[in-house]
């Protein structure tokens, strides 16, 4: 038995991006109905095709109903007492970054994403979101040069509409599922990119994501197009204040790999998970998914999860392109009254498409952790490959983790593999590590890096040592 | 040379120590002083206290100090974390050293000797200047450099986890080294590496405490001090000669002394 009050010192670091940036922003009225839409469009000066899309979305919404199959518990959301729109008052027309509010690039700065051209950082040009709008987007003109397209997806309805049209929608449509379709009605901004044929992105492209208001929700859209023979990695980060109340985020992000391109998605996610009695906190509903269409495209997902109070999220791979290649790979950790209920799905369609999942959830606290998983091979697939590997890690005795894989084999000439494993720190282990002179924090957060190696791994070099820091801190105190 | 030694202080002093697990009493009153440049043998039956007595030492959190003292260079040490026992010189070699999925072995063993050098104000090592002091360090255990990527003791044979017990004695230059039952599981040329391992670190200015059941360990390094224990008690005390007389006539032997007292 590892001492329980130890475990929970190590999990209890303050969360230190839980400020509020004091700035006048310009809201619309609580409430979704058809007219809250048509505002939104009309904010966005969009043209009549995507309000044609957002009204069909919402009409569909009404239709459905929130799914209650994850296991999850929390008290029911009212749609209607969310804010759909929020965005820091700014001048008509920005120009250059040295008009964005200087509150916000030292917001921005304060997160450590520093956005004016003294500061930037080098090797990576981001897109900051701060609540329902995209603030900037550095290193354009550079990428530009190679013909990529990096900009809020606001700015591509205006200067990009027939991609937007022809792609938006296409791998998420709107009635996928409930968050989908609530998130295809009322989005507001989220990144574009676009990599034309031929071009490996010169660098690492970023979108941060920043939670400002507490009464507002985000729903924010991603679309990323990798054209024949190109490819890019793409990161992505979140953080949000500390408010008692819970706050709704539901993303869309959609994939489109043509031949032989590639797509890297990574993300560090670290909203506010709520306080250690489980108030506030983001709820977290978000659906990824990527297509590889073209022949040989690769799709690879990274996911670090540690914030949010409750996480729903399932980045999934079609796999159409004969030979293509879908991969996923997840850390997931809850403390506290945290939950989360994330996982993959892996669809070959196409013949001789390969799968990897590796997922590595660990629950600390009285928090609860599953993964979901599907894996199903179409009867066209014949030749396809997928490999499983669910871990699940238990801190404390209080903690729970669940695994559900399904499998749906419709090709017999095809191969499924599956493992799955449960340990739990052992007394034995960090008596080990601490007879060796390791102080017993460094000890679990050891073990639990190595438990997450795999994972790590596959992050962008940068990312994964965010990464391995985050999770030392969110588990401060709850090892013992 | 016996008078010689008693003339500096003890690196440890077990006294009277009495400890329990789950209210189950496994020391019953266990005095033991290591002076420098001492080796001292404890040799037992299984369960008689003998690896207890090494955990308790080193701190493990599962037994309870009933009464008594542990005493490490005249300091008590009763109250200590394990952590900070390591850290100012007393090392455990695990009879079964532990399997840390993930953890490199060369980042662990690097962790480990900055947290004891540390401790004695003395340079912590990046990653290529450790490099090349265990380079120099695992000569002594004859162990490929292939071991420090591995993850700690994942996959080692019982033979190679011995070795990386003794490759870590080696970094830690500890004061006083309680080895338990390090022979076990070896085959003979892998206990002459070990034995000239420890050897090699042993100095007059250390202590090393030998828990093991068999002379050939005792043929590589002579104990100058040989304790028999049973029932958490230590029965009989003697100099080498004992390990051989135990090792002709058995523990049953011991039985018998313990009525005889």
């Amino acid at each position: 038995m590892v001492n329980e009050n130890l475990v929970k010192d190590v999990v209890k670091e303050p969360y230190k991006y839980g400020f509020v940036t004091d700035i006048e922003t310009e809201k619309i009225e609580k409430g979704l109905n058809e007219d809250i839409i048509k505002l939104i469009s009309q904010k966005k000066e969009e043209p009549k095709f995507l309000l044609d899309f957002r009204l069909k979305a919402f009409k569909k919404w009404q239709k459905m109903k929130e799914p209650d199959w994850a296991a999850l518990g929390y008290k029911k959301i009212d749609y209607q007492d969310i804010i759909y729109y929020s965005a820091p008052k700014q001048k008509e027309k920005i120009s250059s970054l040295d008009e964005v509010d200087p509150k916000l690039l030292e917001t921005f700065d304060k997160l450590g994403i520093p956005l004016t051209e003294q500061k930037k950082l080098t090797n990576v040009a981001v897109d900051a979101v701060f609540d329902s709008v995209s603030i900037a987007t550095t290193f354009r003109e550079e990428l530009a040069e190679h013909g990529v397209i990096f900009c809020s997806i606001s700015e591509a309805v205006k200067n990009h509409a027939d991609l937007i049209e022809k792609y938006l929608g296409t791998v998420v449509p709107a009635s996928d599922n409930y968050f989908a379709a609530l998130n295809s009605a009322v989005f507001s901004d989220g990144s574009f990119v676009y990599i034309p044929k031929g071009v490996t992105c010169p660098m690492d492209l970023s979108s941060y994501f920043r939670i400002n208001s507490g009464d507002s929700g985000q729903f924010e859209r991603t679309l990323i197009i990798a054209e024949e023979s190109s490819s890019v990695s793409y990161l992505e980060g979140c953080t949000a204040p500390m408010f008692d109340t819970n706050t709704l985020h539901a993303a869309v992000v959609e994939l489109i790999a043509l031949d032989d391109a590639s797509i890297k998605y990574s993300t560090v996610q670290n909203w506010y998970a709520g306080d250690e009695e489980g108030i506030g906190g983001i709820f977290n509903f978000v659906t990824k998914r990527g297509k590889c269409l073209g022949k040989r495209s690769k799709i690879s997902w990274s996911q670090v999860e540690t914030g949010s109070a409750i996480t729903w999220k399932y980045p999934s791979c079609l796999l159409l392109g004969e030979e293509s290649v879908g991969e996923f790979y997840s850390v997931a950790l809850t403390n506290n009254l945290q939950q989360a209920d994330t996982g993959t799905k892996m669809i070959h369609i196409g013949p001789k498409t390969k799968s990897t999942i590796v997922s590595k959830g660990i629950s600390a606290g009285n928090s609860k952790n599953s993964y979901r998983g599907l894996v199903k091979m179409g009867t066209k697939a014949t030749g396809s490959r997928n490999y499983s590997q669910c871990d699940s890690m238990l801190i404390g005795d209080q903690a729970s983790a669940n695994t559900f894989p399904y499998i749906k084999s419709q090709q017999p000439n095809s191969e499924i593999e599956h493992e799955a494993s449960t340990c739990r720190i052992s007394e034995d282990q960090l008596f080990y590590l601490q007879s060796r002179g390791i102080e017993f924090e460094e000890a679990v957060s050891m073990m639990v890096s190595g438990f997450c190696r795999d994972v790590f791994n596959q992050l962008p070099m940068e990312f994964a040592a965010e990464a391995d820091k985050l999770l030392a801190l969110k588990l401060e105190g709850s090892v013992g | 040379m016996q008078s010689k030694m008693k003339e500096s202080d003890p690196i440890l002093e077990v006294e009277n120590l009495s400890a329990s697990t789950d209210n189950l009493p496994i020391l019953k009153g266990v005095s033991l002083t290591v002076y420098p440049g001492e080796i001292h043998a404890i040799m037992g039956r299984n369960g008689c206290g003998k690896s207890t007595l090494s955990k308790i030492i080193a701190g493990h959190p599962s037994y309870n100090i009933t009464n008594g003292d542990i005493k490490f260079l005249g300091e008590n040490i009763n109250s200590l974390e394990p952590e900070e026992r390591s850290q100012s010189g007393i090392f455990l070699g695990f009879q079964y050293p532990i399997e840390i999925p993930g953890v490199s072995n060369l980042e662990f063993l690097r962790v480990s000797t900055n947290a004891r050098r540390k401790f004695l104000n003395k340079e912590e090592l990046d990653t290529f200047d450790f490099e090349e002091l265990v380079k120099e360090k695992l000569e002594i255990v004859k162990m490929d450099h292939a071991f420090l990527s591995r993850s700690v003791n994942q996959g080692f044979s019982g033979g190679e986890k011995k070795r990386n017990e003794i490759l870590q004695m080696a970094l830690l230059e500890p004061k006083i080294a309680i080895l338990d039952e390090t022979d076990s599981g070896l085959d003979i040329d892998a206990l002459r590496i070990v034995a000239s391992g420890i050897k090699k670190i042993f100095n007059a200015q250390t202590g090393i405490i030998l828990i093991t059941h068999y002379q050939r360990l005792l043929d590589e390094i002579k104990p100058n001090y040989v304790h028999v224990m049973s029932d958490g008690q230590i029965i009989k005390t003697g100099e080498s000669d004992l390990a051989l007389k135990l090792e002709e006539k058995g523990y049953e032997w011991t039985d018998n002394f313990i009525k005889e007292t």
